[in-house]
């Protein structure tokens, strides 16, 4: 986009004319940084505490009932508290700089794909015409910090967890990647807002499933995938508690575990995000169409259902991310990497393939 | 980093050779050992303070090494030193999660040596009660096993039953884990007023959930994945062994001590109809794997339910404890009683010179025997496997020390 585009819409929404265009960027540059660490923090904190209610009804529990009053809302926030004042430790057989290094890389590359995640059509913080790509790759380098954990906590047992990390990401990289390529032809874009505007049709329902019909197993085999690349149960096996202690974060303790915590709700955040906005019509809904139809596209309000929208759809994907974990055990390395190489990334070839000769027929 | 954290890991050592082209050549020797681990004795898969040494070669286990002792009280020891009844509650600590059993083997097994009549509502209730911590015991084994294996909600779900369980042992005896209930001559006290109403209430609604476990974890896909086929123990490996329990019957033996060597008013029971001795046919995979012993286990708790149901069709009013002096002594002579523990045969040998105190109170222990099966089971295996077996024998560390 062009810069006089950007302050324009700058303009519009943060200040009167009169204020210099170099300070609107650096200002709009702070205020977007801040709120990605928000974003992530928010989401974090939030998504865990959503975990344990999920967790306690599922068991027949409650969960946190106590922290804050309500259903302890405060519940993470205490833990954060206590894990920011526990002693910081690091092992004597640590590798010491990577051992600090690693818990910075993988929220790093978090806060880095949460970036390029647009919340509405106007309120992004960079516009990216491959912002796919820019997820893609700052989510594929928490795999870096977390064999570099692995290998630097001198464990056995962290050993262990960062080798299946290794091996379970490449394998599932590749589905994972492949079964991205169908929304990517339906929609034609890597970019997320226009993946989005790609699908605002039909009132607000021209979802990517719904416009080509191979988007639905891509759609299973792209979350599949997502389980694997976010560690999360059945595909844990990096973690294992019952086989390896905590895997990789076996040495790691107070805040820099902490880390690796966050890391893991921002990511599966930021998994249902990407499985909104290239399968199921990212800010689009009937209430977006109307709300459009209502008020107009630029309008504040539309944007705020736009953004309202993406994160209930992100947290609906969170939420069956959960679902799952709560349900099922976990899988065996040798069937992790069975499924990886000799299902789902055949089939995920046969969806593009699929995918390709639908769009060439019917459009 | 130093030597002794990566010990066995991958040396590298590079030589290098200049070629006639002027290029350097480099010849890499990967030299890989096997990485010795120590699992336990803290480690959330070892059920207690076990420590297993394995050494893998990658996540293929390459041997193993159990090494036990981390929780040896001298209970045996204890039997030699202290009064027949005062032994009493140090059986409730070896295998905790079954204490009722415990209780019951040691009191047979000094009734043996004794003559004293032991009532009828007695030994009705100390079926009843034994029955109950089998299906509490196999809950906590089913529970665990499924944590084993990652699948966290079976555990929330066989504690809350389990939970009920302890809450109607509280009502009886006034402990939740370590009961002294049944007692040398009959049980500690009778049944409270409506302690029985309520075991038939419990009996109606375990038996709804326990359908729910069987479609949550015994038959979901991931499971039986990663259980059939793992950790089979032939049937001549078990004799070899000298396996007990769903251990023995997990390998296709259908021998059960209830049933073999009747105690107490089992044989009547089994006359009776009321139950039945679940043997694994190797469903899902080889005869003898996980999963087998882990179906022996979940349907060993509806067959223990129908036991629970004929004792509270037959329970009648009397006296719950025989003619028992306060201080006991015991007639001079030798006893060994087996009974069915959970986990297998729980055997008493008992000697007495006719005194207060036993000359010798040897435990045949089923956890103990069935760990033996370890070290040649996990070799070959991966290490997630090796989880998998190691809850599949269900030990309870409490009783492999002692």
């Amino acid at each position: 986009m062009e810069r006089e585009y950007l302050l324009h819409r700058l303009h519009e929404y943060l200040a009167p004319e009169w204020v210099p265009g170099w300070f609107l960027v650096l200002g709009a540059t702070l205020i977007g940084v801040g709120l990605v660490i928000g974003l992530v923090t928010f989401v974090g904190l939030f998504s865990i505490w959503l975990e344990r209610k999920v967790s306690g009804h599922i068991q027949c529990r409650y969960g946190p009932m106590y922290a804050g009053g309500w259903h302890g809302w405060a519940q993470t926030i205490a833990d954060g508290v206590k894990l920011l004042l526990k002693e910081d430790l690091i092992p004597k057989t640590a590798d010491k700089p990577l051992f600090v290094l690693a818990p910075a890389i993988v929220l790093g590359s978090v806060f880095g794909a949460l970036a390029a995640l647009p919340l509405s059509y106007d309120f992004y913080f960079g516009w990216l015409d491959l912002g796919l790509f820019m997820i893609l790759a700052m989510s594929s380098t928490t795999t870096i910090g977390v064999v570099m954990a692995g290998w630097a906590s001198g464990s056995k047992w962290s050993l262990y967890g960062a080798m299946r990390e290794a091996a379970q990401v490449v394998a599932y990289e590749i589905p994972f990647g492949i079964a991205l390529l169908v929304p990517l032809m339906t929609l034609g874009t890597f970019s997320l807002v226009e993946a989005s505007a790609a699908q605002s049709g039909w009132f607000g329902m021209k979802w990517a499933i719904f416009q080509n019909p191979f988007c639905i197993p891509a759609l299973v085999i792209f979350f599949t995938a997502a389980l694997a690349e976010t560690k999360r149960a059945p595909f844990d096996l990096p973690e294992a508690e019952s086989e390896l202690v905590a895997g990789f974060m076996t040495e790691y303790s107070g805040i820099r575990w902490s880390f690796f915590f966050l890391e893991e709700y921002a990511a599966m955040f930021l998994m249902s995000a990407v499985t909104a906005v290239f399968f199921l019509g990212g800010f689009e809904t009937p209430i977006t169409a109307a709300s459009r139809a209502a008020l107009g596209q630029s309008h504040l309000v539309t944007q705020l259902v736009c953004a309202v929208t993406l994160v209930t759809k992100a947290f609906f994907g969170v939420f069956v991310m959960m679902w799952v974990r709560w349900t099922l055990p976990r899988i065996r390395i040798d069937q992790v990497m069975t499924m990886g190489y000799k299902y789902l990334t055949p089939l995920s070839l046969l969806c593009v393939l699929g995918a390709g000769l639908w769009e060439t027929i019917f459009r | 980093m130093t030597d002794t954290a990566h010990k066995g890991s991958i040396q590298l050592s590079e030589e290098s050779r200049v070629l006639p082209s002027g290029e350097r050549e480099f010849m890499m020797d990967v030299s890989t050992a096997d990485l010795e681990v120590n699992m336990g004795p803290q480690h959330p898969a070892t059920h207690g303070v076990m420590r297993v040494l394995i050494r893998t070669d990658g996540e293929l286990v390459t041997g193993a090494q159990p090494h036990l002792g981390y929780l040896h009280r001298c209970a045996e020891k204890i039997g030699e030193s202290v009064e027949w009844l005062q032994y009493l509650p140090y059986t409730d600590r070896y295998d905790y999660l079954s204490a009722m059993n415990n209780n019951l083997g040691y009191s047979l097994a000094v009734e043996a040596l004794m003559s004293v009549e032991i009532p009828r509502r007695a030994t009705m209730l100390r079926t009843i009660c034994a029955e109950l911590n089998r299906i509490a015991s196999h809950l906590i084994a089913f529970g665990t096993y499924g944590l084993d294996i990652g699948a966290f909600t079976p555990f929330f779900y066989a504690f809350r039953e389990r939970e009920w369980i302890q809450s109607l042992f509280e009502k009886i005896c006034g402990a939740r884990l370590t009961y002294s209930y049944i007692r040398i001559g009959g049980v500690f006290n009778d049944a409270p007023p409506g302690w029985l109403k309520e075991i038939a209430h419990f009996c109606d609604v375990f038996e709804e959930k326990w359908k729910e476990y069987y479609t949550l974890l015994i038959e979901n896909h991931i499971f039986v994945q990663r259980t059939a086929n793992v950790g089979v123990v032939p049937r001549e490996m078990a004799f070899d062994f000298g396996l007990t329990g769903p251990m023995l019957r997990g390998s296709g033996v259908d021998f059960d001590l209830r049933r073999d060597l009747p105690y107490m008013i089992y044989g009547e029971i089994w006359d009776a109809g009321a139950f039945r001795i679940p043997v694994a046919r190797g469903e899902k995979g080889t005869l003898g794997d996980c999963w087998d012993r882990t179906w022996v286990r979940v349907v060993e708790m509806m067959e223990s339910l129908g036991i629970v149901r004929w004792c509270l069709d037959a329970i009648e009013d009397g006296p719950v404890i025989g003619e028992i002096p306060k201080v006991i002594k015991v007639p001079a002579g030798e006893a060994y009683v087996g009974i069915e523990n959970p986990r297998g045969e729980l055997g008493h040998y008992v000697v007495s010179d006719g005194g207060k105190v036993a000359t010798r109170c040897r435990v045949r222990g089923p956890s103990f025997t069935n760990l033996a099966v370890l070290e040649d089971l996990l070799p070959g295996t991966l290490l997630a496997d090796s989880i998998a077996i190691i809850g599949s024998i269900d030990i309870v560390v409490g009783e492999t020390d002692r």
